[in-house]
């Protein structure tokens, strides 16, 4: 039975989420949001072209790099950071068990 | 004043099946959309990425998806109100909705189909300090009328097709373009931003990459821009600046039409034909929302196929009817061309 993970997560309103996470279900960070039905719209779906899932990791996990559509997608966002990273892109596995994020501001 | 049967607002997916299923109920449908092209989502955000769960379409990219609800539903002659968006409703004594849109085009018709997806596509603004200040007064995130930046100091930022396509096209008429990206790689079409490198080599408009506009300055109208070059900050002069950092949708004034409002939805009965709160206003797709609510293009389908049935009892509610198979009725459409099934003959065998 695969293990479930847990994101810490902090809205935009600084309130602090733990959220449950399966590894199992091929889901990203943007989709566990709207899972426990927190504001990330998740306008595109998922594909990256959008920047409503926007957040800042906090931890010092090593995640997989950017894609080159993710970097593209945040060279035109706003509110960038150098730890921004758009949420759909970030896959719920072992290996991001106990990740520190915050969501990046709405446009 | 345009007249129809349904006045669909949206042109993506679910409006266009819309205009098929109450073709076959002989129903006139028009639609509206604030984008100059039908399709919605799929032709402004991924014309070009595959859809794998259209039944029937093991891969079909969103972009002929789009192109074939418009082949599918040409016999029935939609007619098209695009780049305006919907603003006001009024219902008439006759029980008629007219629709106004922002650029003031009235339409008539007894029933509504609200198909806006997650609503009308908006330029995305950056967050910059006396922005809605400098609207319109030097600042435009769309371009109109390019005349009027002939012979003008023109700043573009973005890193996409837009940004590409308006630098290539300006830097005709303008006496200088500057293009601003925060990275020097480009998202866009291979050929445009080879001509966009080629116009650089020449001297013919100025890169500053990787930056980004941080301020803007001017007493009436924009005269300068604050330029982020990697830790330097300088001004650079200018006529117009325009932002072009693709869209994003917003439910806008849809929202003020008196109709239940949930999660950024419009809230339907599920149970019956998708009408919301006010009689014969209709929402379908990614727009509404009920227990159970999945956003797929193919629930899409299912709820514009219930609305046109439901729509029809209402401006006939006299006329019996019932629901026919395209395969034993063909299609028949307002345009004089008729589609059927081939009908079998039977000969003899001597």
């Amino acid at each position: 039975m695969p293990q479930d993970i847990t994101i810490h997560l902090t809205d935009r309103e600084g309130v602090h989420h733990e959220l449950i996470a399966p590894t199992d279900m091929q889901m990203n960070l943007m989709e566990i949001c709207k899972a426990y039905e927190l504001p990330v719209a998740g306008t595109c779906g998922g594909m990256a072209m959008c920047a409503s899932c926007q957040c800042y990791v906090e931890s010092d996990h090593v995640l997989p790099e950017r894609s080159d559509d993710e970097e593209a997608m945040l060279s035109e966002a706003f509110f960038v950071k150098d730890n921004s990273r758009l949420g759909c892109q970030i896959q719920m596995t072992y290996a991001i068990d106990g990740l520190k994020v915050s969501l990046a501001p709405s446009e | 004043m345009i007249k129809t049967d349904i006045l669909i607002i949206g042109a993506g997916p679910t409006g266009l099946f819309a205009v098929f299923e109450a073709g076959l109920l002989k129903l006139k449908c028009h639609l509206i959309d604030s984008l100059p092209m039908p399709g919605g989502q799929c032709a402004e955000i991924y014309p070009k990425k595959p859809i794998y769960d259209i039944p029937s379409h093991p891969e079909i990219l969103a972009g002929d998806l789009v192109k074939n609800l418009e082949q599918q539903i040409a016999p029935f002659q939609p007619g098209y109100t695009l780049g305006e968006s919907a603003v006001s409703i009024e219902k008439t004594e006759d029980d008629q909705f007219i629709v106004t849109t922002d650029k003031g085009t009235q339409h008539q018709a007894p029933v509504v189909a609200i198909a806006g997806g997650l609503g009308t596509f908006e330029p995305r603004k950056p967050p910059l300090e006396r922005l809605d200040f400098f609207e319109n007064k030097g600042l435009n995130y769309i371009i109109k009328d390019p005349d009027i930046y002939r012979d003008k100091r023109i700043v573009i930022a973005g890193g996409g097709d837009s940004a590409l396509d308006w630098t290539i096209f300006l830097e005709k008429i303008a006496s200088s373009v500057t293009l601003i990206h925060r990275r020097n790689e480009f998202r866009g079409a291979l050929d445009s931003v080879e001509k966009v490198q080629q116009l650089k080599n020449e001297g013919k408009i100025k890169l500053i990459t990787p930056a980004e506009v941080i301020g803007l300055e001017g007493e009436t109208t924009l005269s300068s821009l604050s330029i982020k070059r990697e830790e330097n900050i300088h001004q650079l002069e200018c006529d117009y600046f325009i932002p072009l950092f693709g869209l994003t949708p917003k439910l806008g004034p849809i929202a003020k039409w008196g109709l239940e409002i949930e999660k950024n939805a419009i809230k339907v009965d599920n149970t019956l034909d998708y009408q919301t709160n006010i009689t014969g206003i209709y929402a379908i797709g990614d727009v509404n929302t009920y227990p159970g609510k999945l956003k797929l293009i193919l629930c899409g389908f299912h709820e514009a196929t219930l609305m046109c049935q439901s729509a029809f009892k209402r401006i006939f509610p006299d006329k019996r009817n019932v629901l026919k198979y395209t395969t034993v009725s063909g299609v028949s459409g307002f345009d004089g061309s008729s589609k059927q099934a081939v009908k079998s003959t039977i000969k003899k065998i001597q």
